[in-house]
């Protein structure tokens, strides 16, 4: 196994309001390797964004603030870093490319100078330098004409276009990692999935690593290489894509699988969606913060939070269901002799 | 663009000929009539209202009184005898836009450097300090500001003159007192826009790319924050360019103010309508100006761009 390049330890992220202190993200840990695509999954409000926007550490701080955890990117902590590390870090190591390309450009900038601004502060390159650079990383996430879309302002452009750009700003430093943050859910189909296409190239050439989140387990199935399943702030699931759709171990996880619109399905039948809504982070569930929506709800459940169980190397899961005091149901799988040590 | 700003100056031609034809009758609707000082004979005020033309139908005086304004004359001022509107205009115009440069200068460089203050610092003591220079402007007349400066710099402390223009020490205190209320309007506007601007999702990006924040700020929240700013600026720089009352008699400024506000108590016919027509050739320019500035501030209002 290779070492991560980024990764994530007992993350705990809470925002200050005025009704109490929402509890955003829960003891979140996952780990990044060099160029591989990490998926986050999860419904709204689950504290996928949050936890993506943590480790560039732009949620707007306060009322945000990290109640404790670490998040090591080639062994520095992010959390340590003073202004200016942390401004380098921002500019040349990662990048990020946000939801909604028409409002994350800004308007009354031409293109270019947008994509070439992430050089700011860089002190050992030129000006000429810079604007062939920018030229470069436009060409290569493939918009046509870019000496004339280098002139442009973002409203001449398409929203496809748009995330291009987007991308681009976030790939023109050359970062180890870039993290996407449902890039293609603004976008209509056809486009969604020339990005997509786009950013599998792009990996590829540059040995870029990305984490996608999305909600989308099409998104996940078409680019990840492994997934990380979340939920009321907390990880429900883990593991590469197949494990996760063919071994599904958590019942959050199938929920997510059923509700989604298959070829398959029969014309009468009805798709399932997972009845309830997300807890309520202000006062989280003190067992699984599942529990509540979850069919196979047992009484532990509700009073201790269950711990990690392990099924490979990559496959894990948060779930009661899964302990070897549990009643059998569909979900069982065998646990890992070395994972259950762990524990 | 070119046939962008002829379209508006035919519109503004248009405006302002439905506004002298509203104020023309309006005037005549007034109470009264320019010659009634009962120290005029009946005689003599016959003959002054057949001389300015009284005596003819109001459909002709109105006709009359079009054809000379095409030609860009105002007329004689019925009060003061002897002299055209165009005279006391060209004498006190330059007076009254000379103070009120100075004063939208301050206004305009203070108000914006205080609301981007307040802004950048929400919540601490700048933020609350800028807000109550904001609070005070707003709801402080202008006489009381012009007379505590007065009292302030001018008597007490002795820096500057406390009336007259006669010089660049003389307009210190008359525009700082016009200023004042533009300042605090302007300072609100940019506080209250520069906040929204913040929340916009290209300050995060910006932010993402490892920008500090006073370059987040000055590329890219200011630019985006300065448009409703722009958009209170255009009547205002008509408002204060063009006199005010109170401030130029405080002051003793011989400015346009005292004649327009005059001309109405007087009956001065022709007076209020050149004054009025003069203000709203003026207002209508800024606002042209402020529309062609949008363009240059905001790409996407930018208009047929070739």
């Amino acid at each position: 196994m290779q070492e991560p390049i980024l990764s994530l330890k007992n993350v705990v992220y809470s925002f200050k309001t005025y009704g109490g202190t929402v509890k955003a993200v829960r003891d979140v840990s996952f780990d990044v390797r060099p160029g591989e695509i990490l998926g986050i999954v999860g419904e709204s409000g689950c504290g996928k964004s949050v936890t993506a926007q943590c480790i560039m550490r732009l949620n707007p701080e306060p009322p945000g603030f990290f109640e404790g955890g670490e998040i090591l990117y080639k062994g520095q902590d992010v959390l340590k870093m003073n202004k200016k590390e942390l401004r380098e870090f921002r500019s040349k190591e990662i990048g990020f490319v946000f939801q909604d390309p028409m409002t994350s450009l800004n308007p009354t900038m031409r293109v270019g100078a947008q994509i070439e601004e992430v050089f700011r502060g860089h002190k050992d390159i030129s000006r000429q330098e810079v604007k062939e650079k920018a030229l470069e990383i436009m060409k290569l996430v493939g918009i046509n004409n870019a000496e004339k879309r280098y002139r442009q302002y973002p409203h001449e452009l398409s929203g496809g276009m748009k995330q291009r750009i987007m991308i681009a700003i976030a790939l023109v430093s050359q970062p180890s990692v870039i993290i996407c943050d449902e890039p293609t859910t603004s976008l209509d189909v056809t486009i969604e999935a020339q990005i997509l296409e786009l950013l599998l190239e792009l990996r590829e050439k540059l040995g870029t690593s990305i984490i996608m989140i999305t909600h989308d387990l099409g998104v996940i199935a078409k680019i990840c290489d492994r997934v990380v399943v979340m939920y009321g702030g907390k990880l429900m699931e883990r593991g590469t894509v197949d494990e996760i759709y063919y071994e599904t171990a958590h019942p959050y996880t199938k929920g997510l699988m059923e509700s989604i619109a298959r070829l398959d399905t029969a014309k009468d039948e009805r798709l399932h969606p997972i009845e309830g809504t997300p807890p309520d982070l202000f006062a989280p569930p003190v067992g699984c913060p599942f529990a509540a929506r979850c069919e196979h709800c047992m009484q532990i459940c509700n009073e201790l939070p269950p711990e990690e169980i392990h099924f490979s190397a990559e496959h894990s899961t948060v779930c009661w269901l899964q302990h070897e005091m549990a009643p059998e149901t569909s979900f069982r799988r065998p646990h890992m002799d070395a994972g259950k040590e762990e524990i | 663009m070119a046939r962008y700003i002829i379209k508006r100056v035919i519109a503004a031609i248009l405006t302002l000929f439905v506004l002298v034809t509203i104020v023309f009758f309006l005037v005549r609707l007034m109470p009264g009539e320019p010659f009634t000082n009962p120290k005029l004979t009946p005689d003599v005020a016959a003959n002054l209202r057949k001389y300015y033309g009284f005596d003819q139908p109001l459909i002709v005086q109105y006709f009359k009184y079009m054809g000379n304004l095409l030609r860009g004359d105002f007329g004689y001022s019925m009060h003061y005898t002897n002299k055209t509107v165009n005279y006391i205009i060209g004498q006190t115009f330059p007076y009254s836009a000379d103070l009120g440069i100075r004063a939208l200068c301050v206004a305009v460089s203070f108000g914006l450097i205080l609301g981007i203050l307040a802004a950048r610092k929400r919540g601490t003591k700048i933020d609350f300090f800028c807000v109550m220079v904001a609070i005070i402007g707003t709801s402080m007349p202008d006489f009381i500001i012009g007379a505590c400066l007065q009292y302030f710099f001018g008597i007490k402390w002795g820096l500057f003159p406390v009336a007259k223009y006669q010089g660049f020490q003389y307009t210190v205190l008359p525009a700082c007192a016009l200023s004042f209320y533009t300042l605090a309007h302007v300072s609100r506007i940019m506080r209250a826009s520069m906040l929204e601007v913040t929340t916009q999702d290209y300050i995060k990006t910006a932010r993402s790319k490892g920008l500090s924040e006073v370059r987040i700020t000055a590329k890219h929240q200011i630019r985006n924050a300065i448009m409703p700013v722009m958009t209170i600026l255009g009547p205002t720089v008509a408002a204060v360019l063009t006199g005010t009352f109170v401030i130029e008699a405080i002051f003793a400024i011989p400015g346009m103010g005292k004649y327009y506000v005059e001309s109405v108590s007087n009956n001065d016919y022709s007076m209020t309508l050149g004054m009025t027509v003069f203000y709203g050739i003026f207002l209508v320019f800024c606002n042209l100006i402020v529309d062609i500035l949008y363009g240059i501030a905001d790409p996407r209002v930018r208009i047929g761009k070739k």
